[in-house]
């Protein structure tokens, strides 16, 4: 390359290895891994990254991972969810160890994304996993002190499925601009106070703002997930260029 | 290039027989994942329209009992999404793009790019090299069945051979372009031309 030549546009996302310095067990099915990036520009909270194995026959596979860390933080948290027979997660969730190095490129994405600068209010809807992008969202508005208005509304199958649901507590206590509401849609306590059953139209008209306040929705969540909570917010009035999707495959690996 | 570091302990679940067939990094779906920016839109056909246009001028347009009435073509192919899944042998059918060009009266594209738009206002950047001879289709139907909504339905481009964002879902409008724009994706981040057999998945790959 010399002088005169023209620099491309966006740099190529280059691989990078980083070192595993955490593993939190979130749920039965979810760990947490926390890698120590080479060296990392930031990102959105929202955007992902993509992992990359490679088996000692030169065989590789890639998937990618929301990141759940903010991006105030220095080392990268993506929490990844079992996927039966998959080739990935079960290699993440039962094989990697502490300070073991992990390939991975990113970050990746540029429009299921939200900062402080953008303001709110904000209204996250999250189906099991799809908690993660929605919770770097959470842990760097928590970061900001623009006391943005924010809501999620968290649909899991059980309570011990609530990933981050210590620290989502913790965050809804001490937050009178934040609204938390788990929805439990196979089993719940019996002196539950929150949402039985799946998110519904209702749940949503009392925990999303209104049309006229014009939030912005993040929804994240496997496909049906996605699709009905994006059709029913469209049919209660809200405009549809100011809802993000963000689908999980069910065949996620 | 430094040779990827060995994941202790890592190794692949696939068959070899399966690997042949799939592009580089793909691995085997046999559902049909959904993945798109927003909502679904619900489009009546009733209101449907496709239009083909040259920079801001229209070559034709058709409502849906019009394009309905052009020659229709069925495909099996398979299909690979950037985010790395492969489905094998999807039958398709619809209209052709040379046969859109035809319809219009045309014999050669008139332009070396095309964007696509759709509703929901995603686009997609194309050359129309990529379209004509029998590459690419707008698809109306998918397994015999009319397109579903959540998979593009009523119409959605298929161009099998790249990366499945460039198969626009709610395609509205066909617009060429002498000049070649990114589209949606390509401007976040995401490969201009997108061949999975090159793993063409981000700029610069």
């Amino acid at each position: 390359m010399t002088a005169t030549d023209t620099p491309p546009q966006h740099p190529r996302i280059a691989w990078q290895t980083g070192r595993v310095r955490t593993i939190v067990a979130e749920t039965s099915r979810v760990k947490s891994i926390i890698l120590q990036p080479a060296s990392w520009s930031g990102h959105w909270p929202g955007q992902h990254v993509d992992i990359r194995l490679t088996a000692d026959d030169g065989y590789q596979a890639e998937r990618s991972y929301s990141i759940a860390s903010p991006p105030e933080e220095k080392l990268l948290t993506l929490t990844v969810e079992r996927i039966e027979d998959g080739e990935v997660s079960p290699y993440l969730l039962d094989e990697l160890r502490l300070g073991d190095a992990l390939e991975f490129r990113g970050p990746i994405g540029g429009h299921f994304i939200w900062s402080q600068t953008r303001g709110g209010p904000i209204c996250l809807v999250a189906g099991g996993t799809g908690i993660t992008p929605l919770m770097a969202m959470l842990r760097h508005r928590k970061r900001s002190l623009a006391h943005i208005p924010a809501s999620l509304i968290y649909s899991a199958r059980s309570l011990a499925d609530v990933i981050y649901r210590d620290e989502l507590d913790t965050m809804a206590r001490g937050d009178c601009d934040l609204r938390l509401v788990y929805a439990l849609t196979r089993e719940h306590p019996s002196n539950w106070n929150g949402h039985p059953g799946r998110v519904t139209e209702t749940l949503l008209v009392e925990n999303s703002f209104t049309p006229a306040q014009n939030p912005t929705f993040f929804v994240c969540g496997p496909t049906g997930f996605v699709e009905s909570i994006s059709s029913m917010l469209v049919k209660l009035g809200f405009d549809p260029f100011t809802i993000k999707t963000e689908r999980f495959g069910p065949s996620g690996g | 290039m430094d040779r990827p570091p060995v994941s202790r302990g890592f190794k692949s679940k696939r068959q070899a027989s399966e690997t042949a067939r799939l592009p580089p990094g793909q691995y085997l779906t046999t559902d049909f994942p959904v993945l798109s920016a927003g909502p679904t839109p619900e489009i009546r056909v009733a209101n449907w329209k496709i239009a083909l246009q040259l920079g801001g001028s229209l070559l034709g347009t058709w409502t849906w009992d019009e394009f309905e009435a052009l020659p229709q073509t069925t495909i099996t192919v398979d299909i690979h999404c950037v985010t790395k899944w492969t489905k094998l042998n999807t039958v398709w059918q619809g209209v052709s793009f040379d046969d859109l060009l035809k319809g219009v009266g045309l014999s050669e594209p008139p332009g070396a790019y095309i964007m696509a738009h759709c509703d929901g206002g995603y686009t997609t950047n194309l050359p129309v090299a990529d379209l004509v001879a029998e590459k690419a289709m707008i698809a109306t139907r998918y397994e015999g069945l009319p397109l579903a909504p959540a998979h593009g339905g009523p119409a959605r481009l298929l161009v099998p051979h790249l990366y499945f964002w460039k198969s626009a879902k709610w395609l509205r409008r066909l617009r060429f372009m002498a000049k070649d724009e990114p589209g949606f994706w390509e401007s976040r981040g995401y490969h201009n031309y997108g061949d999975p057999r090159r793993e063409q998945r981000y700029d610069g790959d």
